[in-house]
């Protein structure tokens, strides 16, 4: 194999990662800043957490996200674990194409469409728009995206293991909870925290799909970057940033230490 | 499937068909439905009634109601999409936005994923984790870091000035420059991705060949490895190209009253003039024109995974 890694490669490596992350970097480093300008540094300080400890309507949509990405996501990851069964799993069947037509294109569908047919779709059926709509909306967006990373590891499953059991007397249902499930949990769990990052993260949708008394964060802090930078959204975003970093670590220990038990 | 069983009795098959049924009637009812619903709102009349537009047809009343409410069907959004030049221009300005974004994030991309492949084996876990990581973090925060970096008092022109680079500062917000910057940074990941994942199972040995026969290796790249790479390219850039069309956030946070984009024009459509018909018939036309690259992407999908089975 002849991989030759110069020069040139770990420049652009570098470039990139450095586009990547310094962005993010500055943002955390200057949600430490005492200054309320970008570009002065006034020091180290922990008073924008402060504030934002204070500031009701931001921790009232934060608990609000919370719960909607929560809900969404653990709907969005039996429905797409189901899909994902549907299309590496079963053959031929009427309405297949449509229906990977259906899993694929949301993932790559601009949001302003879903977030209008969706609140359309509501209005029609008569739906108060609030909290449900959102989760609805963001339990049919996400489950793509859980489709997908449980797809491929469905893709590359030894089924040796499920036929013994079926051998063996096995009922399907009981094979599927007590051989295929545990053995493509993490890919079930990295589905689920994809999701929940998804509609923790979403603005769009959410924008058409809520209603009074369910503003999310992203709407909040959407509302607050058109004023102008503040120091405290700086907060915000590190908060977030750090969570999703845990999510993240947490998700590929699971995945490593899956992997080394298979092994 | 794989051999059934002789014992899965009328329950158990039942049970099987839920697997497949589940899933496609929610994203009948949540991803059709809307569509269609999409479509007739666009081919209704504005109201000032709650909600705002005043419905084609109802099917409660019966199918004489429904054949007068088709010979009334109106026409007139899709009209005023052609006639008022706002729209159109902001269909084209989206289309050039996206096209533009979209070979940029390649001509950055594909040196990124290309040298992830080559690195030696046991960083690419750390590498592909490092491109992936930024894709997990807020579409809205790292739009919005740039914010901070981009405006004339902001970072980038305090440096470039401290260094003695430029007199004054930039003048990068509010303009499409800002855009393009806020798109290839944010969609980078969704390029590298799809690249590095064709590019990783490149038979790297096709390059020895070509340079033994005395192939020079820039010509090697452009015969071997770019056709090779071709489904994770073209993968690629339908992943960015078809969001982009339809972005909002970035050219609203980043773009200046002159940056049109398709996304935008139909949020304030939405929000601002409530005009739910229009805003429904700019969707159906945005939908329209991405019918091509959405059923391409599909089965470039659809056959990497049936390959893969």
């Amino acid at each position: 194999m002849n991989r030759r890694f110069g020069f040139f490669d770990a420049t652009a490596l570098t470039l990139g990662f450095a586009f990547l992350y310094l962005p993010i970097l500055i943002l955390v480093v200057y949600s430490f800043n005492a200054s309320r300008l970008v570009t002065v540094w006034g020091g180290f300080s922990t008073q924008w957490y402060v504030s934002l400890l204070q500031n009701e309507q931001l921790l009232q949509a934060a608990w609000i996200s919370l719960r909607v990405a929560f809900l969404s996501a653990a709907v969005a990851t039996v429905l797409g674990t189901l899909a994902a069964l549907a299309l590496v799993r079963y053959g031929r069947y009427p309405g297949r194409t449509l229906f990977t037509g259906m899993v694929y294109a949301p993932l790559v569908m601009p949001e302003v469409i879903t977030g209008l047919s969706l609140l359309l779709l509501f209005v029609a059926v008569d739906f108060d728009r609030g909290f449900w709509t959102v989760v609805l909306a963001h339990t049919t967006f996400t489950m793509c995206f859980v489709t997908v990373v449980v797809q491929a590891r469905l893709v590359d499953f030894d089924r040796s293991l499920e036929e013994a059991a079926m051998d063996l007397g096995c009922p399907p249902l009981k094979t599927f909870f007590t051989i295929t499930l545990p053995l493509i949990a993490p890919s079930v769990l990295a589905g689920f925290l994809l999701a929940f990052t998804l509609s923790l993260d979403d603005l769009v949708i959410a924008s058409f799909t809520s209603g009074p008394g369910a503003t999310t964060l992203p709407m909040r802090i959407y509302s607050q970057v058109r004023l102008g930078v503040t120091p405290e959204i700086n907060a915000v975003c590190t908060i977030l940033v750090a969570l999703v970093t845990i999510g993240v670590i947490i998700a590929s220990l699971a995945t490593k230490r899956s992997a080394v038990a298979r092994q | 499937m794989a051999p059934r069983p002789p014992d899965r009795g009328a329950f158990g098959r039942a049970l099987g068909a839920l697997v497949p049924a589940v899933p496609f009637l929610w994203l009948t009812f949540f991803f059709l439905i809307p569509f269609v619903i999409v479509f007739k709102i666009a081919l209704s009349e504005p109201a000032t009634a709650q909600p705002p537009y005043r419905p084609v047809f109802d099917l409660s009343l019966g199918l004489e109601a429904l054949s007068e409410a088709f010979s009334q069907l109106s026409f007139y959004n899709f009209s005023l999409l052609l006639e008022d030049s706002l729209y159109f221009s902001s269909f084209i300005s989206s289309l050039r936005i996206a096209a533009v974004s979209t070979a940029l994030l390649l001509a950055i991309g594909f040196p990124i994923a290309y040298a992830m492949a080559k690195a030696p084996e046991r960083w690419r876990p750390t590498l592909l984790m490092l491109v992936i990581l930024p894709f997990w973090t807020s579409f809205l925060i790292r739009v919005y870091a740039w914010i901070g970096i981009l405006k004339p008092e902001g970072l980038l022109s305090a440096l470039l000035i401290n260094l003695g680079l430029i007199g004054e500062p930039l003048q990068i917000m509010n303009t499409d420059r800002a855009v393009f910057i806020g798109i290839v940074y944010s969609y980078l990941p969704f390029m590298v991705l799809p690249l590095y994942a064709t590019l990783e199972k490149f038979d790297y040995t096709l390059l020895e060949a070509a340079e033994d026969l005395g192939c020079p290796p820039l010509r090697a790249f452009w015969r071997i490895t770019v056709p090779l790479a071709m489904p994770g390219i073209l993968a690629g850039c339908l992943l960015c190209f078809i969001p982009v069309v339809g972005e909002f956030v970035i050219p609203d946070l980043l773009g200046g009253s002159e940056t049109l984009m398709i996304g935008r024009t139909l949020w304030s459509e939405f929000f601002s003039n409530r005009d739910w018909p229009l805003a429904s018939a700019v969707a159906v036309v945005l939908l329209v024109l991405l019918v091509g690259p959405i059923v391409a992407y599909r089965d470039i999908e659809a056959r990497r995974w049936e390959k893969a089975k």
